[in-house]
């Protein structure tokens, strides 16, 4: 608490534990991503080959997936900011009607520490890596379960991984579309004007 | 998450936890994953039916990169893999054989060449449909080299120096096998295994190793490459790897 009141010039978003949980989730995510791009993409999977050893790195870095957040469970700033994910209140749904009228104004826009985009998106992005998870299982260790699942398991896990492609695409766009918020992630803190702005209905 | 409670008294927003949106939503992409999962068969059958039917229109090519739009997949085992054309291309036959042979692309050009038109169903699970390959009957090329009576095996390798692959002597001898020159009604190309690859129509694709270079017979099956890491040797479309696709041949 102290804290806060020392540095006047920005205000805390996010604890160590958290960004640590962000960077890590990021980093094998990436690793997903580009070695799914590898199997998948023919041009790239003819350039990249060794079939085997991307698959290898694909299965375990999904695998390792979850362990951040897991981990970061034994965070109490972590586990308060997942209750604000969570929780949706009426101005996230005045957001969100202004989000699909693409109502940029800010006044039309009001958010707590979280906007209804980023709670949609923190929400659904978590359903969405078990459900790649489960899958990849499915796939990896066809034994498990009865066989026939593992087309199933594949169409899913196809289909899915070109949508995360598509919705990530769109996380890392805005990010970069907003350096304050970048530097919240990165530093843990953000300015008191961006805070008021992005985030009028927040109190730190 | 007292706290949200407290400071919520203060202005604009009621002193309230919200409705657990995150949560549903969370839970919901469960469950359309699992409800995905299980009505994968139906939905597959009909984006398949669609997306080919779009390929054929798209100039782009895009929809190749979609899953399951139609057409194959490039998978490759080995880090690179050199290109052998018409000059450098060679085929060898041996083992237990009476006459080894080593033929270039010419030579089997050369020879009575055979197509056939059949489903390609990747042990992953994508199926392309009638796809005409064209080549040389693998027993033709047995019993010019021909084989010992003791004979069990084949053996085949590959010019990536990666890939192996193997058929029974009995398997190999079918008129649905063989060394392939064409695919599509087109010369084979690199990515596809060129110049020659060979094509086993009645067994999952991963038995038709491509870049084909050497014709081993043996006196017992020797499990290829993917057979070594867990699939079935003797690879019947339907009736092995688990898995119950519609026969292809």
């Amino acid at each position: 608490m102290s804290l806060r009141a020392d540095a006047p010039a920005g205000v805390r978003r996010f604890s160590p534990t958290e960004r640590w949980v962000h960077r890590t989730t990021a980093a094998l995510m990436g690793v997903c991503v580009l070695t799914a791009a590898c199997l998948y993409v023919p041009q790239l999977a003819e350039l990249v080959g060794r079939r085997e050893l991307v698959v290898r790195i694909h299965e375990w870095a999904g695998l390792a997936l979850p362990v951040p957040v897991l981990v970061g469970l034994a965070s109490r700033a972590f586990r308060a900011d997942l209750g604000h994910l969570n929780r949706f209140g009426p101005h996230d749904r005045t957001w969100l009607r202004a989000a699909l009228h693409r109502d940029k104004r800010p006044a039309s826009r009001p958010a707590g520490k979280f906007n209804a985009g980023q709670k949609l998106y923190a929400s659904w992005i978590a359903g969405a890596t078990l459900v790649m998870l489960g899958t990849g299982l499915m796939m990896w260790f066809t034994h498990l379960t009865p066989l026939i699942w593992r087309t199933s398991a594949t169409f899913v896990h196809d289909w899915l991984a070109l949508t995360i492609g598509i919705v990530l695409a769109g996380h890392i766009g805005m990010a970069l579309a907003d350096p304050e918020s970048r530097k919240g992630m990165r530093t843990g803190s953000v300015s008191r004007e961006w805070a008021d702005r992005e985030h009028p209905l927040w109190r730190p | 998450m007292n706290e949200d409670v407290h400071e919520g008294v203060n202005d604009e927003q009621p002193p309230q936890r919200g409705t657990p949106v995150g949560r549903r939503v969370f839970l919901g992409t469960l469950g359309l994953g699992a409800l995905g999962v299980v009505a994968a068969p139906r939905l597959q059958r009909g984006l398949e039916d669609f997306l080919g039917g779009a390929a054929d229109k798209d100039p782009t090519g895009l929809t190749g990169l979609l899953p399951n739009g139609g057409g194959f997949r490039y998978y490759s085992v080995a880090s690179s893999v050199p290109r052998k054309n018409a000059d450098s291309y060679r085929l060898t036959i041996d083992g237990l054989v009476d006459h080894p042979t080593t033929y270039t692309l010419a030579d089997l050009k050369a020879l009575p060449q055979t197509r056939l038109v059949r489903d390609v169903q990747c042990v992953t699970g994508w199926r392309v449909p009638d796809t005409p390959f064209e080549g040389v009957r693998l027993s033709r090329l047995l019993d010019t080299a021909k084989v010992h009576p003791t004979a069990k095996a084949i053996r085949f390798t590959c010019f990536d120096g990666t890939y192996t692959e193997s058929l029974t002597l009995d398997q190999a001898r079918r008129a649905d096998v063989l060394v392939a020159l064409r695919m599509q009604d087109k010369d084979l190309g690199h990515s596809h295994g060129g110049p020659v690859r060979l094509y086993v129509a009645p067994m999952y694709f991963y038995k038709s190793a491509k870049w084909l270079s050497g014709i081993t017979v043996t006196d017992e099956v020797r499990p290829g490459y993917w057979e070594e890491r867990g699939y079935d040797v003797d690879a019947w479309v339907g009736r092995s790897n688990g898995r119950d696709d519609e026969p292809t041949s």
